[in-house]
């Protein structure tokens, strides 16, 4: 039996608006007729337009997966079915999405975009997100006798598939070096080696939970890494910031010195800058905390330094089970110039990932363990020293015991001798 | 019959056979950049090279005929490449300056809006919701559609006093993430409980963990294994729903939205920031909800016009304070917004600060 178009009154008017519609393209897809995934996407409306009618969601979960691998693709089957037991739907029984991780940074040729829809004009549904908020290409809606086969040629193509599940997952780093002068790191490499160093953990799922990656070039952190990974790696710089006298004046000669005052000045979080009466600017290094403000708005005069590294925080997540939790800083500054230097960030990330994997309970992200055990067992876990910048106060209340204290300030005192 | 093909692991793709041969050039080598107009930005290289880039919005599903049509773009004006950025925007890098107006002429012909960029309500980042997820009390991309629609202007002009985030998630996970304005599910009432199913398909014992209040306990129910509710602990989060099914939790009316603001993700003069309460009972009324835009409107046109250049909206919050802040929406303040949570006295005011 032919499957015929559903009406949709609801989504229909969807279409209207100046944004593009999404359900135009669904419907451009349904009625593609001849093509295999026609009719999966008349049954596809029709299910959708169920949801909006009554307001509920109808797929399930399930297993499905490739060859090789525990994880990647998400399965979803439908669950509205008439009283036998057959789907309302059943083109759309099956609508399973295989995760695909993007280029670092989200470049790509015209040349594989279009190979991208050749294979998923043959396999899946012709629908595709760029992107899921974790990062990856989704490939939404393929049957489960097509996961297989359409994996296979999107491997042969170079690319593979993310993270699901209790693994690490797909990462996600910020255009940074490619295009931006406020980079302080090469965030491709740092993506590319954390999490093709993991790909065991992300194919084969066994850890407590998910574990993610993100990196931003500069503290503007354009990836929200401070807020949603795990482990956040943020690029920034030691040394003195750049400053460019003559654009200086230039900026003050073209906005005025109110502007340069109100906007730039004194929104400086903790009042580093001053601006001189010549129109030059006088930078208070010690104590500008690298936010970027006056370098985002005054790009031609103001740049990082030369002295880059980055700086990693660990345990951000979103909000279940105990509520979101901002990433915390572990290393204020490491550099990342050398072999040796990205080896060093291997096996400290490694160390964090082995040390999740035993002590973390089950269902509980990085960043809810550390709340449970405290950042200090953390960092002895994993081999880090402990730093004041680590902290935004110290302790205030006395329920802490501190027998071991003339050991500790020892162990301060000789750290900063040597 | 032969060996099944086994996976190449070839993890994260190297990004530069497929990055824009400018951008490859000079990769760590840029100077500064400045936005010509809304929607474009111009880099200038060490070495001298410039780029434009134009950005535009898209749907983020997309059918491959509208992914084959921006492709037919990027051929004609961008050398072949394009990017995406976290917000599902499409990027088209130019080096030809005199390619910059047709490319976002033929753009607006095509119906892809050209914005996103400094002081504008970018493209809000959404979640799957009823198109794909398994839990969802709300549909994500049609909601994130009609709020475009009526955003489209602040999306289109850089007209806000800083930059606009926003994010929306279809169940209390919210995979969408933080932003300067959060449109979320939040649930009002406890699940329902299937309790004929929760002995087939509920590992008691994880869902009863995965409980932030410890409300869920085993239990028999009409002679079968199941799990019962204090309904005076739960804080109807959801949370046991996706473990367990049978906790049905998503309600036709029961299940409304939620507006939070002031989430923060740079550390640009303030340090990140997560949303706030603002707003809740908020029906959840497709295809269009008029109510949810309506409250979201409210609170961009008080931020837009009484914040200062470059507060972003919790830090013109933290100047103004909250009491000016219901003021200015005119939204209630509730009982609701004041945090009871663990930890939450934090948000209480211990000072004589007070604004009158
Ligand atoms: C049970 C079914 C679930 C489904 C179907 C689901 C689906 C998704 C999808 C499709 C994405 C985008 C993925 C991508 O880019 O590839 C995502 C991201 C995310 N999910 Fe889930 N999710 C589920 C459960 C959860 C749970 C239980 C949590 C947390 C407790 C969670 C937290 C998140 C977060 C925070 C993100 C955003 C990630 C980021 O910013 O990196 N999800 N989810
Ligand atoms: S995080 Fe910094 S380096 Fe990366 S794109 Fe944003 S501003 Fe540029
Ligand atoms: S980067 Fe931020 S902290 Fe440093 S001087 Fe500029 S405004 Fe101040
Ligand atoms: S926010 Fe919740 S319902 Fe929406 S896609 Fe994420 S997990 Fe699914
Ligand atoms: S909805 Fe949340 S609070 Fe209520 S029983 Fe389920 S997990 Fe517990």
């Amino acid at each position: 039996m032919a499957t015929k178009m559903h009406k949709t009154p609801m989504l229909d008017q969807l279409e209207s608006g100046p944004w593009p519609s999404f359900v135009t393209g669904l419907k451009r897809l349904a009625t593609d007729e001849g093509k295999p995934y026609a009719d999966m996407m008349k049954d596809l409306l029709g299910q959708l337009e169920t949801s909006y009618t009554t307001r509920k969601g109808y797929w399930k979960g399930g297993t499905v997966g490739v060859v090789g691998y525990g994880g990647g693709v998400i399965p979803r089957f439908t669950e509205l079915h008439d009283e036998n037991k057959k789907p309302l739907f059943p083109k759309a029984a099956e609508f399973h999405t295989l995760r695909i991780m993007p280029p670092a940074g989200m470049h790509y040729t015209t040349d594989i975009m279009r190979k991208f829809c050749d294979v998923w004009d043959k396999y899946g549904s012709g629908l595709i997100a760029f992107h899921g908020q974790s990062g990856d290409i989704m490939f939404q809606g393929c049957t489960t006798d097509n996961v297989q086969p359409a994996f296979d040629e999107l491997n042969e193509m170079g690319f593979d598939l993310g993270g699901a599940g209790p693994a690490v997952r797909t990462g996600m780093s910020c255009v940074g070096a490619a295009r931006c002068e406020h980079s302080c790191a090469n965030e491709q490499k740092i993506h590319r080696t954390l999490v093709n160093r993991f790909l065991d953990d992300m194919h084969r799922p066994a850890l407590p939970y998910k574990f993610k990656f993100k990196v931003s070039g500069c503290p503007n952190d354009c990836m929200n890494s401070i807020q949603r990974a795990d482990l956040a790696t943020i690029g920034t710089w030691r040394d003195d910031m750049k400053v460019d006298q003559a654009e200086v004046k230039n900026f003050v000669n073209a906005k005025g010195r109110k502007y340069v005052i109100d906007n730039v000045i004194t929104r400086c979080p903790t009042q580093a800058l001053s601006l001189n009466d010549d129109d030059t600017l006088a930078v208070d290094n010690k104590n500008c905390v690298r936010c970027m403000h006056c370098i985002n708005v005054m790009t031609k005069a103001l740049s990082p330094g030369d002295d880059k590294g980055v700086t990693l925080l660990v345990g951000g997540k979103r909000t279940l089970k105990i509520g979101d939790l901002m990433g915390t800083v572990v290393v204020p500054f490491m550099k990342l110039d050398t072999d040796e230097d990205y080896e060093a960030l291997e096996e400290l990330a490694g160390n964090m990932i082995d040390f999740f994997a035993e002590n973390a309970l089950e269902h509980e992200r990085t960043g809810e363990m550390i709340e449970r055990i405290g950042l200090v067992n953390f960092l002895e876990g994993i081999g880090l020293e402990i730093d004041p910048n680590m902290i935004t106060n110290p302790r205030m209340n006395p329920y802490v015991r501190t027998d071991g204290w003339d050991e500790e300030a020892q162990k301060w005192f000789e750290r900063k001798a040597g | 019959m032969s060996a099944p093909r086994m996976p190449i692991e070839s993890g994260v793709p190297d990004p530069f056979p497929y990055m824009h041969p400018t951008l490859k050039k000079n990769f760590g080598q840029w100077k500064y950049h400045d936005r010509p107009r809304p929607g474009v930005l111009h880099h200038v290289a060490k070495s001298g090279e410039e780029v434009w880039t134009v950005r535009a919005g898209t749907q983020r599903q997309m059918d491959t005929y509208t992914i084959r049509k921006l492709m037919d773009i990027a051929d004609q004006f961008a050398d072949g490449y394009v990017r995406f950025t976290i917000r599902s925007n499409i990027e088209y890098m130019v080096t030809d300056q005199k390619k910059v107006q047709p490319l976002i002429d033929k753009l607006q012909a095509e119906g892809f809006p050209v914005g996103g960029t400094g002081n504008s309500v970018s493209m809000i980042s959404h979640t799957q919701g009823w198109l794909h997820c398994d839990i969802p009390g709300t549909d994500a991309s049609g909601a994130v559609k009609a709020l475009m629609d009526e955003l489209y202007h602040e999306f289109t002009h850089e007209e806000m006093p800083n930059r606009v985030r926003m994010t929306t998630s279809c169940c209390q996970i919210n995979c969408g993430g933080q932003g300067d304005i959060a449109i979320n599910i939040q649930h009002t009432k406890p699940p329902k409980i299937n309790h004929d199913l929760v002995a087939n398909v509920c590992e008691r014992p994880s869902v009863v963990a995965r409980c932030p209040v410890a409300a869920i306990r085993p239990a028999m129910v009409n002679g079968k294994p199941s799990l019962e509710v204090d309904e005076k602990k739960c804080i109807c989060c959801g949370a046991c729903f996706p473990p367990c099914p049978p906790m049905q939790i998503n309600d036709p009316e029961h299940s409304k939205l939620a507006i939070w603001v002031g989430g923060k993700n740079s550390n640009a003069r303030s340090k990140p920031t997560f949303h706030k309460l603002v707003a809740a009972g908020i029906p959840n009324n497709p295809p269009r909800w008029p109510e949810a835009a309506a409250v979201v409107k409210n609170i961009l046109g008080a931020y837009k016009k009484d914040a200062k250049d470059y507060e972003r909206m919790n830090e013109w919050i933290d100047r103004i304070g909250w009491p000016r802040f219901f003021e200015l929406t005119g939204l209630p303040f509730t009982k609701y917004h004041i945090d009871n949570w663990r930890g939450g006295r934090v948000n209480l005011n211990a000072s004589a600060h007070i604004r009158f």
